[in-house]
C-alpha cells in the first residue's frame, strides 16, 4: 500500500485521516468537514488499511467495532436466558433422565426445550465458550488496532499545526488580543496553562498545552483487565486449578478426602448446638421447636507417608486438626473444606444380653461393633456367641434368606449363635429390630436387646479455586481502566501566533467540554484572547434553521 | 514488503494462539466430568491394599499379567451374581497369566470373609477402607471392572453387570501373548 504524502512533506500510512505532522486533512471525508473527527487523533486504523490476505481478513473481521458489540450483545442474551430456569447443578436429580425430567415436570413444554437445547448446562456448552473466545479475540485484535497507531500518534504530535487542522476543531478562536502586548501574549499563555497543570510545549510562534494524556489509555487498560479476567475463567477447566467436591463422613471414620489426592480426612466428632430460648412467636407460628446455634466437625487431616502408593494409609502424617464450622473451613494448601450438611443419630454399636429365657438370668453382654463385628463374643467359660451372619441394611427375605438394602447399619439384623453350658452345640437365632427373634426350634436362650449407641455423620465439601487471584487483578485492572476513561480527559490546547501578529488558537478533548471552556475562559481573560467559539453549536443552530426552513 | 511479510506472520501468530486457547479451553471442559475417570489406554493407577489375611497387594506387583480388577460390596446383588462366574473363570485363567483382584468399598472384615466363606472365593479380595482406590478409579455404581493389561494399562472398562461369557472373553483379550 502506498504512502499518503501530506503538502508538509510528512509519509503518513495509507489510511491516514488527519497528517501526523502537521494536522492538514487528507482523506475526502476529513476535508469535507467542518469539525475534524478527532478519534484515534486521526491515525490509520491498522486492519482498515491492508486487506489483502486471508489473514488480514480475519484479522479485520475481529478489528470491527459492529463484530465487537455483536457478539457482546450475543454473549448478553444467551447468558441471560442461562438465568431463566435454574442450571442442572443445582437442581436435585442425579442423572441425565431425572434431570430431562425436573425440567419437564417442573416448567412444562418449555423447561423440556430449555433442556433439550442444552441451556440447562449454558455456561459449560462449547458454543458459549467459543463466543466468550471470540469476544476475547475481538477484544484484543480491536484493541491493538486502534491503541498502538493511537500512542503512536499522540506520542510524535508536533507542537505546530496546519492553520486547516487549528480551524477544522470544535473550539477555534483567530483575532488580535484584546488588550497589551500581542508579542508577551504566548508567555502569557504559557504561563496560565502551566498553573491549571497543563503540560506546555513550544516551538516557535506555536504553542501545545495538553494534560491528562494517559486518560486515553483508560479503554486499553479496561480491556487487558477484561481479557486477564476471561484468562482466569479459562483456567478454571484446566485440572487442578478448580476443586468443587463433597463427601460424606461418619463420626470415628477415616476416608480419603476426594479432589485431593494423597489426603485423608478422620472424623473425630459432630456437634449440633442448639440455642434454649423458649420458642419465640416467630418459632411457634413456624414450628420450629430449636434454633441451630453451631454446626461443627472436629477433624483431623492426614497427609500420606511420603512417596506411599496409593491406598497405602501407613504412617500417615496429621497435617492439621481442625473445627470446622459454618463459614469457618478448614484451609489447608488452597483447599477449603466447608460444613455443609449433617445426619444425627446413625447406630453405631448394638448391646444385646444372652438371657435365659425362663429364669431371666443374664449370661453376660455382647457389645456389638455395627461397622466392625466380630466373629465371636467370649462371655465365659463354655459361654460365647458367635455371628453366623450380619445384615446391616436388612429389608426383607428372598427366598428364604435374609437380604441387606445397603452397606450401612440402618436397620441391623443379626444370626446368631448362642453358646452355653446349658447347650454347648448351640443355638441360632434371627434377631431384627422390632420383630420377634425367629428361632431354628425352640431355644432355652435368647438375645434380649439392650441399648445402641449412636453416632452422627457429617456432609463436607471440599473447594479450591486458584484463580480467583487472577481473576481478582482482572477485575481490579478492567475498574481502574474505566476510572481513568471516566475521570479523567485528555485536553488540547493548540495556539499560534501568525505573521499580522494575530492570535490563531484551537482545542480539543475526548470529552467533557464544559471544563475545556472554563479552562479556556480563565486562559482567555489572563492573556486577553479573542474570543472562542464552539463549531458544534454553530452547526446545530443551522440545523435547526434548515429543520425550521422544511416546515 | 518485508514489513507487509512481519504484519502478517505477527497477525497469524496472535490469531493462531488465540484459537489455540479457545480450543484448548472447551476441550479441557468437555473432559472436566471425566478428567478423573480412566479411560482405555491410561495408565491404571498403581495402589496396594490389604486382604483378609493381612497381606498387601500392589497393582504392579502383578505387571505381567493380566489383571481383572472388579469393585465390590456384599449388598450390591449384581455383585452377587457375578462372583460365581468370575470364581469359575478364575480357575480357568489363573495359570495363563490372568489375575483377579476383587476391591471390597470400605466393609468390615467380617463381612467380607462371610461373603468369601460363602461363595468360595479362592482369588485375593481387599478392603478399600479409605475408599481412597475407589476415588482414582472414580467408580460411581457397584459392580465396577476394569480390565488391567500385562503392561500395567487399563484395556477396557465394561459397563455394570457382567455374564460369565463377558467375563470369560473379557480374561482372553488381556491374557499375556
Amino acid at each position: 500500500m502506498e504512502k499518503i504524502s501530506c503538502v508538509c512533506g510528512h509519509e503518513n500510512p495509507y489510511g491516514t485521516k488527519i497528517c501526523g505532522k502537521c494536522g492538514r486533512p487528507l482523506s475526502d471525508d476529513a476535508k469535507a468537514q467542518k469539525v475534524l473527527d478527532m478519534r484515534y487523533d486521526g491515525s490509520a486504523i491498522r486492519s482498515k488499511t491492508y486487506n489483502k490476505s486471508i489473514i488480514d481478513k480475519i484479522w479485520n473481521f475481529f478489528s470491527s467495532v459492529k463484530v465487537g458489540v455483536a457478539l457482546i450483545v450475543i454473549t448478553l442474551i444467551t447468558s441471560s436466558i442461562g438465568t431463566f430456569f435454574p442450571q442442572k447443578f443445582n437442581i436435585q436429580a442425579a442423572t441425565e433422565a431425572e434431570r430431562a425430567l425436573y425440567y419437564e415436570q417442573n416448567y412444562g413444554t418449555l423447561g423440556k426445550l430449555y433442556y433439550e437445547l442444552g441451556f440447562s448446562d449454558i455456561y459449560n456448552s462449547w458454543w458459549y465458550q467459543i463466543l466468550v473466545g471470540l469476544l476475547a479475540i475481538s477484544i484484543i485484535v480491536a484493541s491493538l488496532d486502534r491503541g498502538i497507531p493511537l500512542y503512536k500518534s499522540l506520542k510524535n504530535q508536533r507542537v505546530k499545526r496546519h492553520e486547516s487542522f487549528m480551524k477544522k476543531q470544535r473550539i477555534v478562536a483567530h483575532g488580535p488580543v484584546t488588550e497589551g502586548d500581542p508579542s508577551k501574549t504566548l508567555d502569557l499563555i504559557a504561563e496560565k496553562m502551566t498553573k491549571l497543570r497543563y503540560k506546555v510545549r513550544r516551538d516557535g510562534n506555536a504553542l501545545l498545552a495538553e494534560k491528562n494524556r494517559f486518560a486515553r489509555s483508560g479503554p486499553y487498560i479496561n480491556h487487558l483487565g477484561l481479557i486477564i479476567f476471561i484468562f482466569g475463567l479459562m483456567l478454571r477447566f484446566i485440572p487442578g486449578f478448580h476443586v468443587d467436591e463433597a463427601m460424606w463422613i461418619r463420626e470415628g471414620e477415616v476416608r480419603a478426602v476426594p479432589g485431593m489426592e494423597g489426603y485423608f480426612l478422620e472424623n473425630k466428632q459432630f456437634i449440633l448446638e442448639t440455642y434454649d430460648n423458649e420458642p419465640t412467636k416467630a418459632q411457634i407460628e413456624q414450628g420450629v421447636s430449636a434454633i441451630a446455634k453451631n454446626y461443627q466437625t472436629d477433624v483431623k487431616l492426614y497427609k500420606q507417608a511420603e512417596g506411599a502408593v496409593l491406598g497405602n494409609t501407613d504412617n500417615m502424617d496429621v497435617v492439621k486438626e481442625y473445627s470446622i464450622r459454618v463459614n469457618h473451613p478448614l484451609k489447608y494448601n488452597g483447599y477449603s473444606i466447608y460444613q455443609m450438611d449433617y445426619r444425627l443419630n446413625e447406630l453405631k454399636t448394638m448391646t444385646f444380653d444372652l438371657t435365659n429365657k425362663e429364669s431371666g438370668e443374664s449370661l453376660g453382654s455382647v457389645k456389638i461393633d455395627l461397622t466392625n463385628p466380630e466373629k465371636e463374643y467370649v462371655l465365659g467359660k463354655n459361654t460365647k456367641v458367635e455371628i453366623m451372619n450380619y445384615y446391616p441394611d436388612f429389608s426383607g427375605m428372598k427366598d428364604g434368606v435374609p437380604q441387606t438394602a445397603s452397606q450401612y447399619p440402618n436397620n441391623p439384623a443379626f444370626v446368631f449363635k448362642m453358646i452355653t453350658p446349658d447347650k454347648p452345640e448351640g443355638e441360632i437365632s434371627f434377631v431384627s429390630i422390632g420383630a420377634a427373634p425367629v428361632e431354628a426350634g425352640e431355644n432355652e436362650y435368647k438375645m434380649t436387646f439392650k441399648n445402641v449407641e449412636t453416632r452422627n455423620a457429617s456432609g463436607l465439601k471440599i473447594k479450591k479455586d486458584s484463580t480467583i487471584p487472577i481473576l481478582i487483578i482482572g477485575g481490579v485492572i478492567f475498574l481502574l481502566g474505566v476510572a481513568i476513561g471516566s475521570y479523567w480527559n485528555h485536553r488540547r490546547l493548540w495556539v499560534q501566533q501568525l505573521e499580522d501578529g494575530t492570535i490563531l488558537l484551537a482545542a480539543h478533548t475526548n470529552k467533557n467540554w464544559f471544563s475545556i471552556k472554563k479552562d479556556l475562559d480563565a486562559v482567555t481573560e489572563y492573556a486577553h484572547l479573542p474570543k472562542y467559539i464552539d463549531q458544534q453549536d454553530i452547526e446545530d443552530v443551522d440545523k435547526n434553521k434548515e429543520g425550521d426552513d422544511v416546515k | 514488503m518485508e514489513k507487509k511479510k512481519k504484519r502478517s506472520i505477527i497477525r497469524g501468530v496472535i490469531l493462531l494462539v488465540l484459537a489455540c486457547a479457545i480450543i484448548y479451553t472447551i476441550y479441557n471442559s468437555a473432559t472436566k466430568d471425566e478428567v478423573k475417570v480412566l479411560a482405555d489406554g491410561d495408565k491404571a493407577p498403581d495402589f496396594e491394599l490389604v486382604d483378609l489375611e493381612g497381606n498387601t497387594h500392589r497393582l504392579s506387583d502383578y505387571k505381567g499379567q493380566g489383571v481383572f480388577l472388579n469393585f465390590w460390596g456384599t449388598w450390591c446383588e449384581p455383585c452377587k451374581k457375578e462372583m460365581p462366574a468370575m470364581e469359575r473363570q478364575y480357575q480357568q485363567f489363573k495359570d495363563k497369566g490372568v489375575q483377579v483382584l476383587a476391591v471390597n468399598i470400605a466393609q468390615s472384615n467380617f463381612e467380607v470373609q462371610k461373603f468369601v466363606d460363602e461363595y468360595d472365593l479362592t482369588f485375593p479380595v481387599v478392603i478399600d477402607k479409605t475408599k481412597s482406590v475407589m476415588q482414582a478409579y472414580n467408580v460411581g455404581q457397584l459392580p465396577a471392572s476394569f480390565l488391567v493389561s500385562p503392561d500395567g494399562k487399563v484395556k477396557r472398562i465394561p459397563p455394570g453387570e457382567l455374564s460369565e461369557e463377558q467375563i470369560q472373553s473379557l480374561m482372553e483379550s488381556i491374557k499375556p501373548e
